[in-house]
């Protein structure tokens, strides 16, 4: 255990580091103010504005548009795979579809969307689909596949109906790879809506940093980015924790 | 000839497993045999050994005695209940492949087999503990099987099957992946196994040692499509062990099982290569 | 007996890549019918139809303008992704090799291909300025992350009994890498080589979406603006050909070096190494 809390100083102690170094660096004037501020700067802003609750409404529009595209993602693909697990043809033509689909810039279709939906919610929620639902579709396969025969052979021998088959063999066995694939949705849709709101939208934390950009306000543009990035490795922080536990206990070394 | 058993229920033979004419084979185009036509019964409370060629059909056999598949042919008849693809009650079977489930302790594990059962909450536990301190497993019943070695998550397989009390236990190549010794020790169990529950336990291993120490009876399966060509009666008291292996008999038996199945071991070799 | 046999498995793999191809073409046509519905449902407002689409491809595909536009994105990407993928590869191996490091930046490198780093491209603008140094930054910040990381992945599952080969070899630490790590890693880095590809080209329209006078993610916001639909859908089009030609040739790639590499359980590298006499 001892080199796991070495591993963990020495990563702090670079992390520490880096942000010292910025600091420094943009106090002495190595930096020039106008191009990056001090991380102690932006911290201070970011508490500003969030403390003032003019963020309140961009932090509700995009948490709620991410959640809704993750929900949907996680129904849609959930569903999805399990139908395409369940007939083989269907996994003949899907297969190479996912394989190739996230070598495709998803990105590149959110103008399109907006032409077909009009800006507001609608075309991020839909972009956040779009990135985040074959990430659950692959984990869903991945999960499925992966539950050993033997178990489900047990199943029968143990007389279960399909249900409890369903219930107590396939989703444990299949949890650790299908909690994978809601991990890579979760940040897959939260780029995908706050890159267009970025690009092209009305309200949203991503268009509240594109705006403190536009406007040449450095200052609230870092308070933001330092909040949304804060918020994204947090969350997924968490994820990976939750996920190592999982997999901790199953693992076989 | 009537006699009961612990159940009640009456029985007209002493046979427990009867196969008559049973042939079974591969789904679809060409429909392979793999097995039969075998005739065999095998006598409640015996400890049955199978043992064939790698590819004879051994596992079939297993997947047909507890209903896993229908027999495409002839009849499997266990307690005098037809087996037509259900699994009936009383029967217990630890697979191959390592079945532990690694998101359950090992007591969970154990008593996921009662889940479906109408016994209360304490006779479960009852019933589990039993088990568990049975195969030795109590030092590490909160344990996950990843944290077991091989023979210890085999240990788990069977004292899951043990929870049932099943009438008839049905093994194939448990200690394949383990070491010889480990497989002579995991045999003493198994024995030890048999006598309490006083389980009909068919066996199938590829090992000829294990099959001639442990068995009443063993069959040697022929090449595919499997039949048995020999049934070897060992002659063994009940309360036996592993140290069976220095009497001279067992030399006997296990170089007659050799004879037998040495010839159809060749014919698998050739077809392979 | 056997030769029946053969026959029938051959013929039963034959009449399954019929119906794979038949399947595909089936698939091919309902996206085309979808496609078609949208343009047609909209009247051509937010995407055009496929003919007309493919119809105005055609004379895109002579005017200078586009592809004066494609050498712009071309050049940022082929910057942005050898950048990624010679750094990413000698991070990864770097990281790969010297356990340590390799454990304290691992989840670094794993939070950062997590964040939305659309957020961080202000940053990349003040530092860069408009222009293509700009683009090829912001292509390397998405791309760099995943090659070190799927190279770090691949030398960290190498075998041990590898190196250990190598040692008893007594070969040196350039050969070690050369000889048995590079290509023992092949697969996964061509992997990494791939998702990087993509990645950096992602980078680049991007940046090019948000701020540049030139590229094709220029030409699809404006587009967009000027309300020509069919341009924008010609070159959301181009893009989707190209990358998914490009990442089909290197899956193939991926495919050929994987079976001329041995899997986790061989004992020694088929590779030159003990062949080399010195």
């Amino acid at each position: 255990m001892t080199r796991r809390h070495a591993v963990l100083l020495v990563r702090i102690a670079v992390l520490a580091g880096l942000v010292a170094t910025l600091e420094i660096c943009c106090r002495i004037g190595i930096i020039d103010p106008l191009t990056v501020i001090p991380p102690s700067d932006m911290v201070a802003s970011m508490i500003d504005r969030i403390g003032s609750g003019e963020l309140n409404e961009s932090i509700v529009n995009t948490f709620s548009t991410v959640g809704l595209a993750f929900m949907l993602a996680v129904g849609c693909g959930t569903l999805a795979g399990a139908l395409v697990h369940r007939w083989s043809r269907l996994r003949d033509v899907a297969d190479p579809l996912l394989a190739s689909y996230y070598s495709v810039p998803t990105f590149i279709f959110y103008p399109l969307l907006v032409a077909l939906l009009g800006l507001g919610k609608a075309p991020l929620a839909v972009l956040g689909v779009l990135s985040a639902a074959p990430a659950v579709m692959i984990g869903t396969l991945s999960g499925l596949d992966g539950v050993s025969p033997v178990l489900l052979k047990m199943a029968r021998v143990h007389r279960l109906s399909p249900a409890r088959t369903l219930c107590w063999i396939v989703l444990p066995a299949a949890l650790p790879r299908l909690f994978s694939g809601f991990k890579l949705a979760l940040s897959y849709a939260l780029i995908g809506v706050i890159a267009g709101e970025f690009i092209l939208s009305g309200t949203g934390l991503g268009y509240a940093i594109s705006y403190a950009y536009q406007s040449f306000d450095n200052r609230a543009m870092y308070g933001l980015m330092l909040f949304v990035l804060l918020v994204a490795v947090i969350a997924n922080g968490l994820l990976y924790v939750w996920e190592g536990r999982l997999a901790r206990r199953r693992s076989t070394g | 000839m009537n006699q009961h058993a612990e159940n009640g229920q009456a029985l007209s033979e002493s046979w427990h497993v009867a196969l008559k004419g049973m042939v079974r084979h591969y789904d679809g185009p060409p429909a392979v045999q793999a097995l039969g036509p075998i005739d065999l019964t095998i006598r409640r409370g015996e400890f049955f050994s199978v043992v064939g060629p790698s590819g004879c059909g051994k596992s079939t056999l297993l997947d047909v005695l507890c209903g896993l598949v229908r027999p495409t042919g002839g009849s499997v008849r266990f307690e005098s209940k037809e087996l037509r693809g259900q699994v009936p009650d009383g029967i217990g079977v630890v697979f191959q492949e390592d079945a532990s489930m690694p998101w359950l302790s090992v007591r969970q594990n154990v008593a996921f087999g009662l889940r479906t059962s109408s016994l209360s909450k304490k006779q479960v536990a009852e019933r589990v503990d039993h088990a568990v301190s049975f195969m030795g497993l109590a030092q590490f019943a909160d344990h996950y099987p990843a944290q077991l070695s091989g023979g210890m998550r085999q240990r788990v397989c069977i004292a899951r099957t043990l929870v049932l009390r099943p009438r008839l236990i049905l093994l194939d190549e448990p200690f394949g992946a383990l070491d010889q010794q480990t497989r002579l020790l995991m045999g003493d169990e198994l024995l030890r196994l048999w006598r309490e529950t006083g389980a009909t336990v068919l066996l199938i291993t590829h090992a000829l040692d294990e099959a001639a120490m442990l068995s009443d009876r063993v069959g040697v399966m022929s090449a595919r499509p499997g039949r048995f060509i020999d049934l070897v009666a060992t002659g063994w008291p009940r309360d036996r062990d592993s140290r069976i292996v220095s009497d001279p008999e067992f030399g006997t038996v296990t170089a007659r099982l050799w004879s037998s199945l040495r010839e159809e071991s060749l014919k698998t070799m050739g077809r392979a290569a | 007996m056997s030769g029946l046999a053969l026959e029938d498995a051959q013929s039963r793999r034959t009449s399954r890549r019929r119906i794979r191809a038949f399947d595909a073409a089936v698939m091919t046509l309902l996206m085309l019918a979808l496609w078609q519905a949208i343009g047609s449902w909209t009247r051509g407002v937010a995407v055009s139809p496929p003919l007309q689409t493919l119809l105005y491809l055609f004379d895109l595909l002579r005017t200078w303008m586009f592809w004066d536009q494609a050498a712009a994105t071309l050049a940022a990407f082929l910057a942005a992704f050898a950048l990624s993928a010679l750094i990413g590869l000698g991070l990864g191996l770097l990281f790969g090799v010297r356990r340590f490091t390799g454990e304290v930046a691992e989840p670094i490198l794993a939070g950062f291909y997590t964040i939305p780093k659309v957020t961080l491209y202000p940053v990349v603008l003040l530092i860069f300025g408009l222009g293509m140094s700009a683009k090829v930054a912001f292509g390397v910040m998405h791309g760099l992350v995943p090659m070190t990381l799927f190279t770090l992945g691949a030398v960290r599952g190498l075998p041990p009994v590898l190196i250990r080969t190598a040692k008893v070899l007594r070969l040196s630490p350039g050969r070690t890498m050369l000889w048995v790590l590079v290509p023992a890693c092949l697969p996964d880095i061509v992997n990494g080589l791939r998702i990087s590809f993509s990645l950096s080209l992602l980078g680049v329209l991007i940046g090019e979406m948000f701020s540049s006078q030139r590229g094709l993610g220029f030409l699809l916001v404006s587009g967009m603006a000027q309300h020509n639909v069919p341009l924008s859908t010609a070159v959301v089009t181009v893009i989707v050909i190209v990358s998914i030609a490009a990442n089909a040739l290197m899956l193939r790639l991926r495919g050929l070096t994987a079976h001329r590499t041995t899997g986790p359980a061989r004992d020694a590298p088929r590779a030159e190494p003990s062949g080399r006499q010195p």
